[in-house]
């Protein structure tokens, strides 16, 4: 689960993490009053997307030559300029897809005056199973860049679970970061508390781009994105009240109410298995006949009847899937289940599309008798290959 | 021969009195009579489970307690996720030397704490979030289903539980069956990742092919086609079939396993793939042809 910068920074601000003063706004009407209670002479108004390359977005409905989704203003004037031509409007970035995100917050943060930027952030590195720090002098601009043209710029300090973050670790990220003087000081500071603050919350991600060291000399959280662990959230309901459901797909929040795994696709071909391996083997497979799967959903092991049937409602409430694929090898799922949930989703919303059923493993015997004693106009299919064939002819209309 | 359990392997169940726990315990009782020796649960120590065909077995306080008790040299676990990783280090403490979590869903943290206890410990982990082990018509540990299994002479390794039963499936049906089938699980942080498995399959005589099944997100793939390259600069290795799950994942987007996510332009499956190719393996296009492409890789 991802949340937005401003909540983010306000979670390290309260880790006491240096960041700048901000104040968060949802209508026009608030900006003139939140810019009023900052310092100023310099204010940075900042789209607030879970999505990155804001700066170097563009605003659908502006002119090409408007400016992107962060933008300085040096006057309150300009501050109430800027996020009546901002707000309410649609940003794409490199990572918002052709259609963008509709921008329905800004953030409106002092400026600062910055000597250089960095990277640096926080993420679980499986290969040693330890949560790392990652950092780069070459911060500001895309970090792929940088792992792509000069991998030798970015530098990984993993964490021992056992000690936390030592001096030595200190030494290293500072020595990495080019840190000295009083930077070095805030950096001693700043580094444990992020780990602290990562560990405690349960992040998957924690990435500061950029970290910035001011004119001043001393070190500044500029941006901070943060996702958290689906798994842990059950412990953290503070960090579940941060959530934004207008940033997720409509279809993807119905199937986290049933703790389905959905992610929603291009294609037409609706999916439904169980296994996130042969899930996205399914969309794989579908592939390789010339078609487009409509979605990744993995039922999870344990899938009740009522699961099963929601699943099912949620692929056929999609407009573009054209047929389904149900794609079954039960080990914990039990083939019968999955045979009665189906049968009673198409009772309940009908069958307009083509669908193949292909089930193995455990009950799959009963699990057949029961479609095929459902009078339902199913397709059976023998094995994957089979299935994948048969629904790609269906939907191609052979 | 087999690796990791075999007829004679002892299994204690934590997690045996839930739903789930009952389930895959009965069933594998009925797998050839898998010694299934006792639960664990903290409060019915002492009690008695008993099957839904009046199967029974002990119920204990404690991981150490059921050891003593029972002779115990393996323990599978489905606690549910909050308490599994509590679970897994009861069984480390415990000096189990086979630990199976079939558990899905635990928060990585909790495992980077169990990671750190089983590096100072001689335990082995298998998962968590996978199908278990299992050794055709001698030991089944976890939720595979037995009868999809034939005893025969590939190895079968993957960190997806549902396509381990493709591969086991595929090469029951070709008529060469299995050593043993280990799922490794779909985690980021896990007990064990492939080479230790290759390792393992590479030393036992009876496993004359190995199927390998990845999928997107991490490098361990990648680390696994090193190894069977550097093994086979030393004269060791074995006809070998991969399949990498996700090449249509869009970037950014977690598919199901918490650990299957391209991020920062790594974990490709193309990248993969060339890594795998690149050490002799024959990779299959398509997950319903794994048993036939061994059988096209074993006619040479």
């Amino acid at each position: 689960m991802n949340i937005h910068e401003y909540q983010a920074k306000a979670l390290l601000k309260g880790y006491g993490a240096p960041v700048a003063e901000g104040v968060a706004i949802f209508s026009a009407a608030e900006a003139e009053a939140a810019a009023k209670q900052l310092p100023g002479p310099l204010y940075v108004v900042k789209s607030q997307i879970h999505a990155g390359g804001r700066g170097k977005g563009k605003f659908t409905e502006l002119g090409p030559d408007a400016k992107g989704g962060v933008r300085l203003a040096k006057s309150i004037d300009e501050v109430v300029a800027n996020v009546k031509e901002m707000l309410g409007n649609t940003l794409v970035t490199k990572q918002t897809g052709p259609v963008g995100k509709q921008v329905n917050r800004l953030y409106i943060e002092d400026g600062a005056d910055i000597d250089r930027e960095l990277y640096l952030s926080l993420l679980v590195d499986r290969t040693v199973g330890q949560v790392a720090f990652v950092v780069s002098t070459e911060g500001g601009m895309d970090i792929e860049t940088v792992a792509h043209d000069t991998p030798e710029k970015i530098i990984t300090v993993a964490i021992d679970p056992t000690a936390g973050v030592t001096d030595a670790d200190v030494k290293a990220i500072c020595d990495a970061l080019k840190l000295s003087g009083e930077a070095a000081s805030d950096g001693a500071k700043l580094f444990p508390l992020l780990y602290k603050a990562f560990v405690e919350k349960d992040m998957a991600l924690l990435e500061v781009n950029p970290l910035i060291v001011m004119t001043s000399g001393r070190l500044r959280v500029l941006d901070a994105k943060m996702s958290f662990d689906g798994n842990a959230l059950f412990r953290h309901p503070d960090v579940m009240e941060l959530r934004d459901t207008t940033e997720e797909d409509a279809k993807e929040i119905e199937a986290s109410k049933y703790d389905l795994a959905y992610v929603a696709l291009d294609g037409n071909i609706g999916c439904m298995v169980n296994g996130a391996g042969l899930a996205m083997a399914t969309m794989d497979i579908i592939k390789l006949y010339g078609a487009e799967p409509a979605n990744f959903l993995d039922v999870g092991g344990g899938a009740t009847k009522e699961k099963v049937t929601a699943a099912f409602k949620i692929i056929t409430a999609d407009p573009a899937v054209k047929g389904i694929l149900v794609n079954i090898f039960g080990g914990i799922m039990k083939c019968d289940v999955i045979a009665e949930g189906v049968i009673a989703a198409v009772k309940e919303v009908g069958l307009e599309v083509p669908l193949v059923v292909r089930l193995e493993g455990t009950n799959v015997e009963l699990g057949k008798k029961i479609i095929n004693e459902s009078g339902l106009n199913v397709i059976s299919a023998d094995d994957l290959d089979d299935a994948a064939q048969k629904i790609v002819a269906a939907v191609k209309g052979n | 021969m087999s690796i990791l359990i075999n007829k004679d392997t002892r299994i204690l169940v934590q997690g045996l009195t839930g739903k789930t726990g009952t389930f895959h315990t009965e069933q594998a009782l009925a797998y050839h009579n898998t010694k299934m020796v006792g639960g664990i649960h903290p409060k019915k120590g002492g009690e008695t489970w008993t099957g839904s065909k009046g199967e029974s077995l002990p119920i204990f306080s404690t991981v150490a307690e059921g050891r003593d008790a029972t002779g115990a040299t393996a323990s599978v676990i489905y606690v549910p996720p909050a308490g599994a990783a509590a679970a897994i280090i009861e069984a480390i403490d415990a000096e189990i030397g086979l630990i199976v979590c079939i558990t899905e869903g635990i928060p990585v943290q909790d495992m980077i704490k169990v990671k750190a206890r089983l590096d100072a410990s001689s335990s082995r982990l298998i998962g968590p979030n996978c199908p278990g082990v299992m050794t055709p018509d001698e030991c089944k540990i976890g939720i595979m289903p037995g009868s999809i299994f034939k005893k025969g002479s590939v190895g079968v390794l993957s960190r997806s539980g549902t396509l381990t039963y493709e591969a086991v499936f595929q090469t029951t049906n070709e008529g060469l069956g299995q050593t043993t089938a280990v799922g490794i699980g779909g985690d980021p942080v896990k007990g064990t990742e492939f080479i230790d498995m290759l390792e393992m399959f590479l030393a036992d005589d009876a496993t004359k092919s190995i199927i390998m099944i990845g999928e997107i997100g991490g490098s361990a793939e990648e680390d696994a086609a090193q190894f069977i390259k550097d093994e086979a600069k030393r004269g060791r290795a074995k006809p070998m079939v991969g399949f990498i799950a996700g090449r249509t994942a869009p970037p950014g987007r977690t598919m199901g396993h918490a650990g299957a996510v391209i991020s920062g332009g790594k974990g490709g499956a193309e990248d993969k793939i060339d890594a795998m190719e690149s050490a002799g393996i024959r990779v299959s296009p398509s997950p319903a042809r794994l048993g036939k492409t061994l059988v096209e890789l074993l006619k040479g």
